[in-house]
């Protein structure tokens, strides 16, 4: 396999080739965003007119709920921080919130679910009956039980973000798991692996390299799903109190939650910009979750009719192309299409 | 007798079966609350005693000593806990350690108030999102359809109490067509508290106080947190029904109704709705799980005084008992709704009662 194929397997990059007409304008647009935030999360500290925990300038204190101004764009909060900074650095607090959480409950709900799924046994179904109870549960409920736990409440700028991280964590193990386990169950019973023990390869190597191997490809999905979740859990938490202190770190959910009483009184400046980011970053987010789900399940994807087709037209067949057999349908295409369980396991029970 | 199934579905005929059904799914309720309520008893006690939480930074080492002591929160973590399954099955949480309330008492009164909400903002979603979503089914992959989803997903992006605090600066304060926050004016308030036996769901009690302005201003004040919540879960439900309308519109037997002169819209509204409608109200089911989360941030940001507003506030003071005890009634509530779902779901399909 040369380079430029594998570069066009990679996960995105194959998905963007394979999109047309709306779902590749969600794609990209979910990207651009997307991205967007990701590079103010880095380098927009650098930009950002103040630090998100300063209060004067010159031995000058900031006026509070002033409206925006020359020396304040966005104007100042309550609290007499300068708004737009805290909305920047916000992008940092949220994104790093997202990775701690989701690479948490990837590692545990990953492994639980490969050792409950390939096992079986008792073990499995005390923690598939604990998974279901704990998944049915309002996950904004969890966080603040986990919330409360972990930190008692406030906390520093790392003890804040591991709390609220660790608070969604609870609330994704087990998504993973469930989606993991199932395709462990079902993997484990084809005949590669039956080859490899009958070979003599040891428990692990079966288990990390052919059977879970082949039990990730939902994994992106659940992924971007989680991520916009983990936002709002993050800003909810913030706005019910549970937030991280504003010495600590700038968090959207918390300046939010300072904005209630403002908004009775008309101010404007100081709920709109935090409440704004949100916004944008899921709608980011979702819009690539949404499209990569779209492209992972051949009743909903919007085909191509033949190499070369421009986008209007096969967009035109899209509405045709579940009951005809597309053209360019692979085998594995054809399973799927009589096995739709992917998309009850993944988005739309959300 | 054979139904176009992809898979076929090994069935057991007989009356028996359905009750067989309900009773295990009813069984199956015990685990899940049990688990639950196990998972929030140990996990708050993780954090130490909840006297030492909440009043701990007010009272001498002495004192609170007292106080642990008097509440019984120094014997062995079993008792309690025994103690705990007890007041759980039995609905008496103790009291609030702040206020010194029933907690029992507090979640009568507050729970018919998100009752309330929920079913504002449910009748919200299922008006707006079920034939939005089979518009957008039908005219898939054209402008509406691409406009209407773009919708939804702005309408799950947006955190409910953003939603909340824009529509409030908006409706209330810019243009002052609706109350900023609570149930009811004081007026109304004061007439709903006349009445001796209130059911708490306010626009019940307005109708029964026989003041002719009630139920209007309970209805006024319901306006804005209704549609809050109500829109959030109106996007859920506009991307289901799409999803599973899209699903069932590509069957045989549509084309076959189409080829009979069937009306595209009762091909939609008939022939493709029902037989989604299954996996839609399974989904609709687990949305109460979230409709209560979203209920907590719109109550706070309406000041409704329901359930979620007063979790808010013992969280504030940090009574842990009071918290417990709320997210132990909202536990139930989920397990019971999933099991009137799962029982729903049979009676409307029979391939479900395996």
């Amino acid at each position: 396999m040369g380079i430029r194929e594998r570069i066009r397997r990679l996960p995105i990059i194959h998905q963007l080739r394979q999109s047309v007409g709306l779902q590749r304008g969600m794609l990209i647009t979910g990207l651009v965003i997307t991205g967007f935030f990701v590079l103010l999360a880095i380098f927009g500290p650098l930009f950002a007119p103040y630090s998100y925990n300063q209060l004067r300038l010159d031995g000058q204190l900031f006026g509070a709920q002033d409206p925006p101004s020359a020396e304040h764009l966005l104007g100042t909060t309550v609290g007499g921080y300068d708004v737009l900074s805290r909305v920047i650095w916000g992008t940092r607090t949220a994104l790093l919130a997202i990775v701690v959480s989701v690479v948490l409950s990837i590692v545990i709900g990953v492994l639980l679910g490969l050792v409950s799924g390939y096992f079986g046994g008792w073990l499995d179904r005390i923690l598939v009956v604990v998974a279901d109870a704990v998944y049915a549960f309002p996950s904004l409920l969890l966080a603040i039980v986990a919330a409360i736990v972990i930190s008692g409440g406030q906390s520093s700028f790392w003890g804040g973000i591991t709390a609220a991280a660790i608070s969604i964590t609870v609330v994704f193990v087990p998504q993973y798991f469930r989606v993991i386990r199932a395709e462990v169950v079902r993997v484990k019973s084809e005949a590669f692996v039956e080859s490899a023990r009958v070979i003599g390869a040891s428990t692990a190597r079966v288990m990390f390299r052919h059977v879970l191997r082949n039990s990730t490809r939902t994994l992106p999905l659940i992924f971007t799903l989680n991520a916009s979740e983990a936002i709002l859990t993050l800003a909810a938490l913030g706005f019910l109190g549970f937030g991280i202190e504003p010495t600590a770190a700038a968090e959207w959910g918390y300046d939010l939650n300072r904005a209630k009483s403002d908004v009775t009184s008309g101010i404007w400046w100081t709920a709109v910009p935090p409440g704004l980011a949100i916004v944008l970053i899921v709608l980011g987010i979702t819009l690539i979750g949404e499209s990569l789900n779209d492209l992972a399940d051949p009743r909903l994807r919007t085909r191509r009719r033949a190499e070369g087709a421009t986008a209007e037209g096969a967009t035109a067949v899209g509405a045709t192309a579940v009951r005809a057999t597309p053209v360019g349908a692979t085998p594995a295409d054809q399973v799927a299409a009589t096995e739709p369980t992917a998309r009850e396991e993944l988005g739309e029970t959300l | 007798m054979t139904t176009a199934t992809a898979t076929p579905v090994r069935r057991r005929a007989g009356v028996g079966t359905f009750w067989r059904y309900l009773v295990v799914r009813f069984l199956l309720i015990i685990p899940t609350v049990f688990i639950l309520v196990t998972m929030v008893f140990f996990l708050m006690r993780l954090t130490g005693d909840p006297i030492t939480a909440s009043v701990g930074d007010r009272l001498t080492p002495d004192q609170l000593q007292e106080r642990i002591h008097q509440a019984g929160y120094d014997r062995p973590i079993i008792t309690q806990y025994l103690e705990y399954l007890g007041q759980v099955f039995t609905g008496q949480f103790g009291r609030t350690i702040t206020d010194n309330q029933l907690i029992s008492d507090v979640l009568l009164r507050y729970g018919s108030a998100t009752l309330e909400l929920a079913i504002y903002a449910l009748l919200v979603a299922v008006i707006v999102g079920i034939p939005l979503g089979m518009l957008a089914a039908y005219l898939r992959d054209r402008w509406p359809d691409a406009v209407l989803r773009i919708l939804a997903i702005l309408a799950y992006a947006t955190p409910v109490f953003f939603a909340g605090l824009l529509l409030k600066l908006v409706f209330s304060v810019g243009l002052g067509w609706f109350p900023i926050a609570g149930r009811a004016s004081t007026r109304t308030e004061i007439v709903l508290s006349k009445l001796h036996d209130p059911t708490g769901i306010y626009l019940i009690d307005a109708f029964r106080s026989g003041n002719a302005a009630a139920p209007g201003d309970v209805l006024w004040h319901a306006v804005l947190p209704g549609l809050t919540l109500g829109l959030l879960t109106a996007g859920i439900f506009l991307r289901l029904v799409r999803t599973n309308v899209i699903g069932t519109f590509g069957r045989e037997y549509v084309d076959a109704a189409r080829s009979r002169g069937v009306s595209e819209y009762r091909l939609v509204s008939r022939h493709a709705f029902r037989p989604a409608l299954v996996p839609i109200i399974t989904v609709i089911g687990l949305q109460v799980a979230l409709l209560l989360g979203g209920a907590v941030l719109t109550e706070t940001t309406f000041e409704w005084r329901g359930l979620g507003f007063e979790l808010a506030f013992y969280l504030g003071k940090r009574d842990f008992v009071a918290v417990q005890g709320i997210v132990a009634l909202l536990a139930v509530i989920v397990a019971l709704s999933n099991f009137i779902v799962d029982i729903v779901a049979a009676v409307i399909d029979p391939r479900v009662r395996f």
